[in-house]
């Protein structure tokens, strides 16, 4: 099966950014830096916009504009994604470099690492080929002092010929002198005179031949010896998006073209191969850097990486690797666990009692009874419901994650698991993206964009829905909260509930590599791609900062979704159940209809057109169900999971169904938002339609297989 | 064993080498020069994964992990 860009979605990444100004004197800004320095941060902090952050390479995957005024004048600043070099060989880098390139900023803001500065010199060197009008912030000087990494600003500053200024963008420190720099370099009167880079004389020759013919034709808006050498280098995606950008094709000049062949034939005739000439100006821009780390750095402490490898050889240690890993996820699970339990029980409570006074209210008021029917036992129980059962573990999952997150422990978790994934023919940042599902699975399918290749992408989008994301999560606990612990009580029933909640992320995991492995032997036949993964230093969580990120940008937004889907949920239900056809209700004619196939698979009919109606949303599945069977059988008061439980037991729920529910639930069509997100993604309805299959037929199958064996070993 | 070369995968932990050639070319090669291994780079072989692969090293302050089958086409020089 072929895999070109249009069917695998890498099209999506837009090649050309649209830049709105809102008048011609805007000043536009690039944000370029390696992957993990905190550009996210420095765009936050100067932009007020809230671009999630975490502690791993490639996290920024969308490109972002925002504004901010500094003395008299308006900047837009793009934030480009993180890259370790503009030399195009993914298409973050070809996205970074034409922006940085034909984007014709007014200035491009490199964000570096402090405690590796070396490396992100690379990046300064490449973009000072392209543009004069570089600013470097040198980021994160907070951590470098802690590792005693003495930086001579100054002296950097001088050798690069661009102001270098320090930073700690987590604390606003440095951002004005930033942007008083950003200021002066894109005033086009300021002229800018960066340190010259250049090669062995050979290549240099061979730049001559061709320059001034080059200048002549596109005159000054693109750095001709930066094309010359791109020439030389038959970098064919330049040459696409330079052609794009001029409106006529360079080498169509004839005469320009028998300079280039002249000058690749004066290279090859040296013995320089395009190899070879790569190489050449690869290892001569990263000689620079180690040249200007040498003269501006001095490491203090030669040992200053000593904590991080120590931390490290115990998280990811051939003994204790794996069981840290899982007894981490374990704790985050049981502090959600136990810590959910209580606030769910008060919200209910709380929730209900409103529910009596709103109930009152309608009888003083002398409204219909549908009326109040339809407003406070259809649409506010729902909504109720989903905010009582999600609310809380929402609440104390995600800032627990993104602590994770901030530590930069994701990567060592992808390093842990690589083997398997390597071994499954998938790529290693997978588990990157299969964390990320944890909290949303159409987060986690547009962070897929991490994976270069498209075979192993779109196995990552695939598969993505295998773990449970947030609005999942407490289906799971109040299953396995009211089956399969109930009796214990306190702390051993946590501890339990816990271990059986591990299991389903287990067996999760699982399918996703089973899954990937299989889909590596068929439709998306392939080897694994090379995997270079970076595990970026420890750093210091701002807890703080954490739990209101989260609480206001993550658990909230979800929050907001599920109550905006459990209204019409709420509604349709109460309809169906109270538009009767015949004897029975339109709720109970359709479940009827589902009945003998859900039956088939461990479920009841009630239950599978929840999962259906459920579409919009994971969260409103639980909440579908309790209201569809309330809505058939007399209305009762409840406010805790034995009450529910009882009416689950008193719909004829044994183990088996509440197992199969649990496995269906893990392992079903994605929610229509993350639908939407991987036809966005893929570009492509069959890959859409595929990820709709795939999870599901798994789940079909695989709870057939539960089902069926209980019912054959008279289990019930 | 000075000036013995051998393959960045075959280096053993804790010790370190001096980078001497790329045996891989195309998009790999690339994604290697693009890490800082040129010639003469000091590589650090830092810890395996659980598995035993891959491993981690350290290549120009930063620490990267790689696969046994991007480390073998990479030739070291031991000290």
């Amino acid at each position: 099966m072929g895999l070109t860009s249009q069917s695998t979605g890498i099209g999506v990444l837009e090649h050309k950014l649209s830049i709105e100004k809102s008048t011609p004197v805007d000043r536009v800004i690039a944000l370029a830096g390696n992957p993990n320095v905190g550009k996210s941060t420095v765009f936050n902090n100067l932009t007020g916009l809230n671009q999630h952050t975490g502690n791993w390479p490639g996290k920024t995957v969308t490109n972002a504009q925002g504004k901010y005024t500094h003395k008299d004048k308006n900047f837009i600043m793009v934030d480009i994604p993180g890259t370790y070099s503009l030399m195009a060989n993914s298409v973050e880098e070809e996205v970074a470099r034409d922006f940085v390139c034909f984007g014709q900023p007014d200035a491009t803001v490199v964000v570096t690492d402090a405690t590796c500065l070396e490396r992100n010199l690379n990046l300064v060197l490449q973009t000072l080929e392209i543009t004069n009008r570089v600013v470097v912030c040198v980021n994160l000087i907070d951590e470098a002092a802690r590792k005693k990494i003495k930086i001579d600003y100054n002296k950097l500053s001088k050798l690069l010929g661009v102001p270098v200024i320090p930073t700690n963008a987590r604390s606003n420190k440095g951002l004005d002198k930033l942007m008083d720099a950003v200021y002066d370099i894109s005033n086009k009167d300021t002229s800018a005179h960066p340190i010259k880079i250049t090669y062995d004389d050979i290549v240099e020759e061979a730049i001559k031949m061709i320059q001034p013919k080059i200048e002549e034709i596109i005159g000054g808006k693109i750095n001709s010896r930066w094309v010359a050498l791109k020439l030389l280098d038959s970098d064919d995606t330049l040459l696409k998006s330079l052609n794009d950008f001029l409106g006529f094709n360079l080498l169509d000049n004839v005469e320009l073209a028998g300079l280039v062949d002249a000058a690749k034939k004066h290279l090859t005739h040296n013995g320089i191969d395009s190899d070879q000439l790569r190489d050449k100006i690869v290892t001569r821009l990263v000689k620079i850097a180690e040249e200007l780390s040498l003269s501006a750095i001095t490491f203090e402490n030669k040992q200053y990486n000593h904590i991080d490898r120590k931390i490290d050889k115990i998280l990811t240690s051939r003994v204790f690797g794996i069981p840290v890993m899982l007894t981490m996820l374990g704790v985050i699970f049981w502090i959600t666990i136990t810590g959910a339990n209580y606030p769910s029980q008060m919200l209910s409570t709380f929730f209900f009692w409103i529910e009596d006074r709103l109930t009152d209210f309608f009888v003083w008021v002398g409204s219909p009874k549908w009326v109040h029917e339809l407003l406070v036992l259809g649409i506010y129980r729902t909504v109720a419901w989903v905010v009582s059962v999600m609310l809380p573990p929402m609440a104390i999952f995600f800032p627990l994650f993104t602590l994770l997150e901030d530590l930069g422990y994701l990567p060592r978790v992808a390093f842990n698991l690589d083997n398997f994934f390597k071994k499954a023919c998938a790529h290693g940042k997978q588990s990157l993206t299969m964390c990320m599902g944890f909290g949303c699975n159409a987060a986690g399918i547009i962070g897929c964009r991490i994976i270069d290749s498209p075979r192993e992408r779109l196995i990552a989008i695939i598969t993505n829905n295998f773990v449970p994301c947030n609005g999942r999560f407490p289906t799971l606990i109040a299953i396995i909260t009211m089956f399969f612990v109930g009796s214990f009580g306190g702390f051993s029933q946590s501890v339990l509930s816990t271990l059986f909640l591990t299991g389903v992320i287990l067996l999760g995991i699982v399918m996703t590599l089973l899954i990937s492995k299989l889909l590596s032997k068929t439709i998306l036949k392939g080897l694994p791609s090379s995997f270079a993964l970076e595990l970026p230093p420890y750093r210091k969580p701002q807890v703080g900062k954490i739990i209101v990120r989260s609480i206001f940008d993550r658990t909230l937004f979800v929050l907001g979704r599920a109550v905006s889907v459990a209204i019409p949920a709420g509604l349709v239900i109460w309809i169906m159940g109270n538009i009767y056809v015949g004897d029975l209700s339109l709720l109970s004619h359709c479940a009827d209809f589902l009945d003998p196939f859900a039956r088939l698979i461990g479920l009841d009919g009630y239950i599978l057109m929840a999962f259906i109606l459920g579409f919009p949303a994971n969260e409103i599945v639980v909440p579908i169900i309790i209201m569809s069977y309330l809505s058939s059988k007399t209305m009762m008061e409840f406010d805790n999971l034995s009450q529910l439980k009882q009416l689950l037991l008193d719909n004829g729920w044994t183990w088996v169904t509440a197992l199969c529910v649990m496995l269906f639930s893990l392992m079903h069509w994605p929610c229509s938002t993350t639908c939407l997100t991987i036809k966005k993604e893929t570009q492509s309805w069959k890959w859409t339609f595929i990820s709709f299959l795939v999870p599901t037929l798994s789940g079909i199958i695989i709870c057939f297989i539960v089902a069926n064996l209980a019912r054959l070993l008279a289990l019930v | 064993m000075a000036g013995e070369q051998i393959t960045l995968n075959s280096l053993p932990l804790g010790k370190r080498a001096k980078v001497k050639s790329l045996t891989s070319d195309g998009t790999i090669r690339r994604r290697m020069l693009d890490l800082g291994l040129v010639s003469d780079t000091v590589v650090e072989a830092l810890q395996k994964s659980p598995s035993g692969d891959p491993t981690a090293y350290h290549i120009r302050g930063a620490v990267i992990a790689l696969r046994s089958e991007e480390a073998s086409k990479i030739m070291v020089e031991v000290n």
